[in-house]
């Protein structure tokens, strides 16, 4: 546990010393506010969907930016031999730097509680509906970073870590869309499999079980498999 | 203290190692010496438990390095070929993060960190970040990295690669101090320094351990004749017959004929040391000797012997190892 921690506290000192992060957090934040705004503005109806829907796909491109040095960068810089060669166990090390990009994404979620907190200020959303998205969010987010990470363990290039995370999580995005011009088993496959889908009813205030597993799925297995990627590199 | 018995390494369809067996004491250091490519580094690798082997066993204090590669990592301090550099970070924060994943916390994390930052000079640069020290730095950054836990067994893979003539006495006298406290595996290319700082050499080659053993034994047993060059001033003829009267000479060969001093050469049985006898035997001629040179083969010499010929099998080899193997056990 102490070495996860040690991990932990080295890679998200190595975010806050990054200009990456803080370009990401200003980019997000600034899209974030301008969809928050244009939305309100049009509509002039106290709700969150569009923004919550629009942070999503956001998300699918800041979150492999964050997540690609994680183990490519290792190998690029030589440390993996160090890391490797000190008492840590893989697991510790993918999940050590997992949480601490859940952490620095924890602390975008929570930026984000501005867009509510005006809404509350202005007039009465629906409080259960944004709460519930903001659980959808954060499950959203992260699975995300556990797929970006997963990337990131198969190569030695940051470039193709945060290419094929850009293109796993759009596929997933994309995916429910199939299921309107599908019938049959097909369709229904590609819906299961679907972020948007899953990610939608958070928004409509629905907490359903399926949504929590099919979210957890995605972090356990991506997380295993970024731990076989890292064992991988020493296989060879 | 590290038992290798019979590994191999494939790297794909390569071989890197080809069965390497070797027994390292508790207190010893031992050199791993061989060309480029030879598999001193993918050893290593395999001891610090970096990658598995193919095939075979490695104990570490008794641990298996495969099976209980935490205990084991626990006990080694690991300087790889290239240094790890997390270029972000300053000196400091690195050796304590690396300190931290050893197992040390708080004030025993600060203490390790100056001691050891104090013991191989990068004290002064404990600031700055890793990125913006010079490659001198970056290897005792890399070495300070591996002593800091005070680990049990060292492997150092070319501990003194990119260092100036200065910092490298200085980093051997380091490595010297460990002696007999620490358990310590380095490679190197420089010869000379693998003599002077080790118990024992093993000489690899292309993924087989060719010989080992103590380097002076390494020398002797591939040396098998003595061979002795004399100036020696007296009548030739009467020196030529008083030296080959001289028990244990095998051959004499006059190599120049001067007026009165004259040079022979002279090789002993195998094994003998014929020097004393020639002194003896000229003496109570009185024929001085003004000169008296052994050619010994250097660790040098053995190495390119052992390394150069085809197929691994150098001419004097087979019988080199049957002596180096006599010596083991002495």
């Amino acid at each position: 546990m102490s070495v996860i921690l040690s991990i932990f506290k080295r890679e998200l000192k190595g975010y806050i010393q990054s200009p990456l992060a803080y370009a990401v957090i200003s980019v997000i934040m600034a899209l974030a506010g301008y969809f928050f705004s244009a939305a309100l503005f049009s509509s002039r109806i106290a709700e969150m969907t569009s923004l919550f829907m629009n942070l999503a796909v956001i998300l699918i491109f800041a979150a492999p930016v964050l997540t690609m040095k994680m183990i490519a960068g290792e190998e690029q810089d030589g440390t993996m031999e160090f890391l490797l060669t000190s008492p840590v166990t893989i697991p510790q090390l993918v999940l050590g730097k997992y949480l601490a990009s859940l952490a620095l994404f924890a602390v975008i979620i929570i930026m984000t509680f501005i867009f509510p907190g005006i809404l509350l200020t202005i007039s009465s959303p629906d409080r259960g509906a944004i709460a519930a998205s903001y659980l959808g969010l954060m499950l959203l987010t992260a699975s995300y970073l556990a797929i970006g990470i997963m990337c990131s363990s198969f190569t030695n290039s940051q470039i193709i870590a945060s290419i094929s995370g850009f293109g796993i999580l759009l596929l997933f995005w994309m995916v429910g869309w199939l299921s309107g011009n599908i019938s049959g088993p097909l369709g229904q496959f590609a819906k299961a499999l679907s972020i948007s889908e899953h990610y939608g009813d958070f928004l409509r205030g629905i907490i359903d079980t399926t949504h929590l597993v099919f979210f957890l799925s995605i972090i356990i297995i991506s997380l295993l498999i970024s731990m076989l990627g890292v064992a991988k590199r020493t296989w060879s | 203290m590290i038992e290798l018995s019979n590994v191999t390494k494939n790297y794909g369809s390569k071989t890197a190692l080809k069965g390497i067996s070797l027994f390292v004491k508790r207190g010893e250091i031992i050199g791993l010496l061989g060309p480029n490519g030879a598999g001193k580094s993918t050893t290593m690798r395999i001891i610090a438990g970096y990658m598995p082997p193919t095939s075979g066993t490695i104990r570490v204090a008794g641990y298996d390095v495969v099976k209980q590669p935490v205990a084991v990592k626990r006990l080694i301090g690991y300087l790889p070929e290239n240094p790890p550099l997390y270029k972000d970070m300053t000196v400091k924060d690195f050796i304590s993060y690396s300190a931290e994943l050893k197992g040390f916390k708080g004030k025993e994390n600060s203490f390790r960190v100056n001691k050891v930052m104090e013991a191989v000079g990068i004290s002064d640069v404990k600031n700055r970040l890793i990125s913006h020290i010079s490659r001198g730095y970056r290897q005792r950054v890399g070495l300070a990295q591996a002593l800091v836990g005070e680990p049990e067994v060292l492997i150092l893979d070319e501990p003194t690669v990119g260092l100036d003539p200065q910092q490298i006495i200085e980093i051997r006298q380091l490595i010297k101090n460990l002696s007999g406290k620490r358990t310590i595996i380095l490679s190197s290319h420089i010869l000379p320094e693998v003599s002077c700082l080790c118990h024992r050499v093993a000489i690899i080659n292309k993924g087989r351990l060719i010989a080992e053993d103590t380097p002076e034994n390494l020398s002797n047993a591939l040396m098998g004749h003595q061979e002795i060059s004399l100036q020696i001033k007296g009548p030739d003829e009467d020196v030529l017959h008083t030296l080959q009267e001289v028990p244990g000479v095998q051959t004499v060969s006059v190599n120049s004929k001067g007026k009165d001093i004259s040079e022979f050469r002279a090789t002993s049985e195998k094994g003998r040391d014929i020097r004393e006898d020639i002194f003896f035997a000229m003496a109570s001629r009185g024929f001085a000797i003004l000169e008296m040179k052994s050619s010994k083969m250097s660790l040098e010499e053995i190495f390119l012997e052992l390394t150069t010929e085809e197929d691994g099998m150098p001419a004097s080899f087979k019988e080199a190892s049957e002596n180096v193997s006599n010596f083991k056990h002495i």
